[in-house]
């Protein structure tokens, strides 16, 4: 199943998906950090815009998950990989939290903060290089604390 | 509540959304995986070597996004008003805390709800929940 035909199909779908999903943030308005702002800002002058945004991708993605669901294996021969894990523990929900604060507090979210390089801007370029490096500092939190239980 | 009829843009808003939408409908129907950004930009810090191709590839087509874009339009208005500095630290906090919760906006937000996971749901609450509240302090309670 992996030959080198599929592999082709698989990058090409990626970058595809990549692409049309910066698209999208670009035309509702998510790359534009001040507008995020706007949206979580429901005690001043709200702009809810961006609740269509989910909205509108939810309800595409209902359809496409509940097809995804009854099938395993994508249409290029690729088995489909759905999240396994059920269990909400600690970390998930203080991730979570402090993900809110940061984004909370700028504007920018990992997907648009690719679509804020890609513009050139230095801004953007210090949030992602920032935030490789915060995901670099939960590997080695994760190495150490897996070497410390042995 | 006071809702700013002047900066709402409910058709492109739908738009884009169903945009982001079909991208992940696309990337779970063919490739097989979540458009999760978190997970796909994370698991290349773990490189496993079949996987390095598409999630690069992925994080190119978005990147390259605002540059097909230019070729049929101009570039709508993004402001950003933070500080560099300000930009650093919660470039670090996103970093860590999307991966301690296992994904953002788009694996939590977008496709977890999407497939109706109770996970993805409170993660979803909990990042806006303190989105919103981080938001009400700097704005209304420092006066920022």
């Amino acid at each position: 199943m992996k030959n080198n035909t599929s592999n082709t199909a698989a990058l090409t779908f990626s970058l595809l998906s990549g692409l049309i999903f910066g698209i999208g943030l670009i035309l509702a308005g998510m790359a534009n950090p001040a507008k995020v702002l706007a949206f979580l800002d429901i005690a001043g002058l709200w702009d809810p815009s961006l609740g269509l945004v989910m909205g509108g991708a939810i309800g595409i993605g209902l359809i496409a998950f509940a097809i995804a669901k009854k099938r395993s294996l994508s249409y290029l021969g690729f088995s489909i990989q759905l999240p396994t894990n059920r269990v909400i523990d600690k970390r998930l929900v203080l991730g979570s939290l402090g993900f809110g604060i940061g984004w909370g507090l700028v504007g920018i979210c990992p997907a648009p903060a690719f679509v804020l390089l890609g513009t050139g801007s230095i801004k953007g370029i210090i949030f992602v290089v920032a935030m490789v490096i915060g995901m670099g500092i939960y590997e080695l939190l994760e190495n150490c604390t897996k070497s410390g239980n042995k | 509540m006071l809702i700013d009829w002047n900066n709402f843009t409910p058709w492109t808003a739908l738009a884009g959304g169903a945009l982001i939408g079909v991208a992940s409908a696309l990337f779970i129907l063919f490739n097989g995986r979540i458009a999760g950004i978190t997970g796909i930009l994370g698991g290349l810090l773990r490189p496993k070597f079949r996987d390095i191709g598409w999630r690069l590839a992925f994080i190119i087509g978005l990147t390259a996004a605002p540059f097909v874009w230019l070729q049929f339009a101009p570039l709508p208005d993004i402001q950003i008003e933070s500080s560099n500095t300000l930009l650093a630290i919660t470039g670090l906090i996103v970093g860590i805390g999307t991966r301690y919760g296992s994904g953002c906006t788009s694996g939590h937000g977008v496709c977890g709800i999407s497939r109706l996971s109770p996970r993805s749901i409170v993660a979803t609450l909990a990042f806006m929940a303190t989105g919103v509240i981080t938001v009400y302090i700097v704005r209304h309670l420092a006066g920022v």
